[in-house]
């Protein structure tokens, strides 16, 4: 039996009562108080996620910016020192290894915060880059109230260093997985504690991994592992946004074509028209597969992503999801569920 | 308001954290307190269909969490009589009182003599603390 890795929080984690359960190798809190109640302090105030199991791949120095420029799909000359940015490593199939953020420091030195369960493939295929995930406690601290409660401003996308955070040295990073305003905190193991408690003294909720895949797929962030993996490539996810094909990168001949032919398939949102709560491997009648599916805390309905043939993929189109045995009607709908509103 | 755990005298149960409250030929049915509180917040309840037969230690439909989707076995054999429309519309319910309005279907049973082989709360609550 494989031991289970513990984050620096696990004490707080299980003091508080959360309910703990294996992911990605990792012992981590799927929730607190409730999956529902969580998701909502998170769409209407601020909650705290330990994301510490994430892992990251450092390389600077010459050449670095020239050799994540050949293996990413997006275009790092997109991004000055101090952004981020959402790319890809593809295989040389054109399939999704991983997702990842992208974070530009100065002088040509390159962090990469990728997937608790895909560190050792990414390790793999960039092998010039240095795991330096041990070295990295990561809180994500997301909501319309999240940075006024933290007394901090940041930028979507961008991101500085050395930052006083509630009295701790932090990476301050306008990134996060939640369609939320909201940062994540990078900062040594061994100050994560006291970051944590800090957080939760200004009245941040903590939130476990359950909030944090319904609060995703109601923006429809996808999954790796679930919506996109490394047999499903970018064209067919919809993520060609992330891809520049106007550069050389791994598989980039295949996306190419793929993009000029069309995709067979397609990845979609749906939400049920008739009861019942789509999950992960459900069948789609018409041809295709439910890839993640949950009961929208906000919606109140069951919500899905998947594969279906590109055909019949427009928004609109009616679905059949084969719920154990029992056909249910859905229909696509255009991408988000949820959209944060401006303010 | 999530319920305290308990664990009535009068119901039996069955090893698969369901209860039955048997009277004369009907029985009513629903999830104990262990099952609902392992499953987390309940959003949706699959009933059987309309004149769907029981048999006892076969799923008759399913509740889901969030996370988790879990089938619903039954203690014992019989003829649906009721599904308890409430819990359709409010599945939350079986959280909140999972022996009183959270009560799942009612049936006419088949084979009364299964009652026997069910569990006794003392023999329940010693299979929970294994």
């Amino acid at each position: 039996m494989q031991t289970l890795r513990r984050t620096p929080l696990f004490e707080r984690h299980a003091a508080l009562g959360a309910r703990l359960v294996p992911f990605a190798g990792w012992e981590m809190p799927v929730q607190y108080t409730g999956i529902g109640e969580e998701h909502r302090a998170v769409r209407t105030g601020a909650g705290v996620f330990d994301v510490s199991h994430m892992g990251q791949l450092r390389l600077a120095g010459d050449g670095a910016r020239a050799y994540l420029q050949a293996r990413l799909t997006n275009d790092l000359d997109r991004i000055d020192a101090g952004q981020a940015q959402y790319t890809l490593l593809t295989n040389e199939g054109g399939g999704i290894v991983d997702d990842l953020i992208a974070y530009r420091r100065p002088d040509d030195d390159y962090l990469l915060v990728v997937n608790a369960s895909n560190v050792a493939a990414d390790h793999a295929a960039l092998p010039e880059t240095q795991d330096v995930s041990d070295d990295w406690a990561l809180l994500a601290v997301q909501g319309p109230a999240a940075l006024e409660l933290l007394g901090v401003e940041v930028e979507p996308f961008t991101f500085r260093e050395d930052v006083d955070v509630l009295g701790v040295r932090c990476l301050l990073a306008g990134t996060g997985y939640t369609g939320e305003r909201g940062c994540e905190l990078g900062c040594a193991p061994e100050d994560a504690v006291r970051l944590w408690d800090a957080v939760l003294a200004r009245g941040v909720t903590p939130c476990g991994l359950g909030a944090r895949d319904t609060l995703r797929l109601e923006v429809c962030y996808p999954l790796h592992g679930n919506d996109i993996s490394p047999e499903r490539t970018p064209i067919e996810a919809g993520l060609g946004w992330a891809c520049a094909l106007d550069k050389e990168f791994t598989g980039v001949e295949i996306l190419r074509r793929q993009k000029e032919d069309g995709p067979d398939q397609k990845l979609v949102a749906f939400v049920m028209e008739d009861p019942g709560i789509p999950r992960t491997g459900m069948g789609i009648e018409e041809g295709g597969e439910v890839t993640s599916g949950t009961l929208s805390p906000l919606l109140g309905t069951g919500i899905g992503l998947g594969y279906v043939d590109a055909a019949r993929a427009a928004p609109g189109t009616p679905l059949t999801v084969d719920l154990r045995g029992r056909p249910r009607r859905a229909r696509i709908v255009p991408k988000p569920f949820y959209k944060r509103e401006e303010r | 308001m999530a319920a305290e755990e308990s664990y009535p005298e009068d119901l039996r149960y069955h090893p698969e954290h369901d209860w039955a409250r048997v009277e004369g030929d009907l029985a009513t049915l629903g999830i104990t307190w262990y099952a609902q509180d392992a499953l987390g917040e309940i959003v949706h309840y699959e009933p059987p269909d309309e004149g769907s037969s029981l048999a006892k230690d076969e799923s008759y439909g399913e509740v889901e969490s969030v996370k988790a989707v879990s089938d619903v076995v039954s203690p014992l054999s019989g003829e649906l009589v009721e599904v308890n429309a409430k819990v359709v519309g409010e599945p939350e319910t079986i959280n909140d009182d999972p022996y009183g309005e959270g009560w799942l279907v009612r049936i006419r049973l088949t084979e009364p003599a299964e009652v026997d082989e069910l569990l006794d709360v003392a023999a329940y609550r010693k299979l929970l603390e294994q």
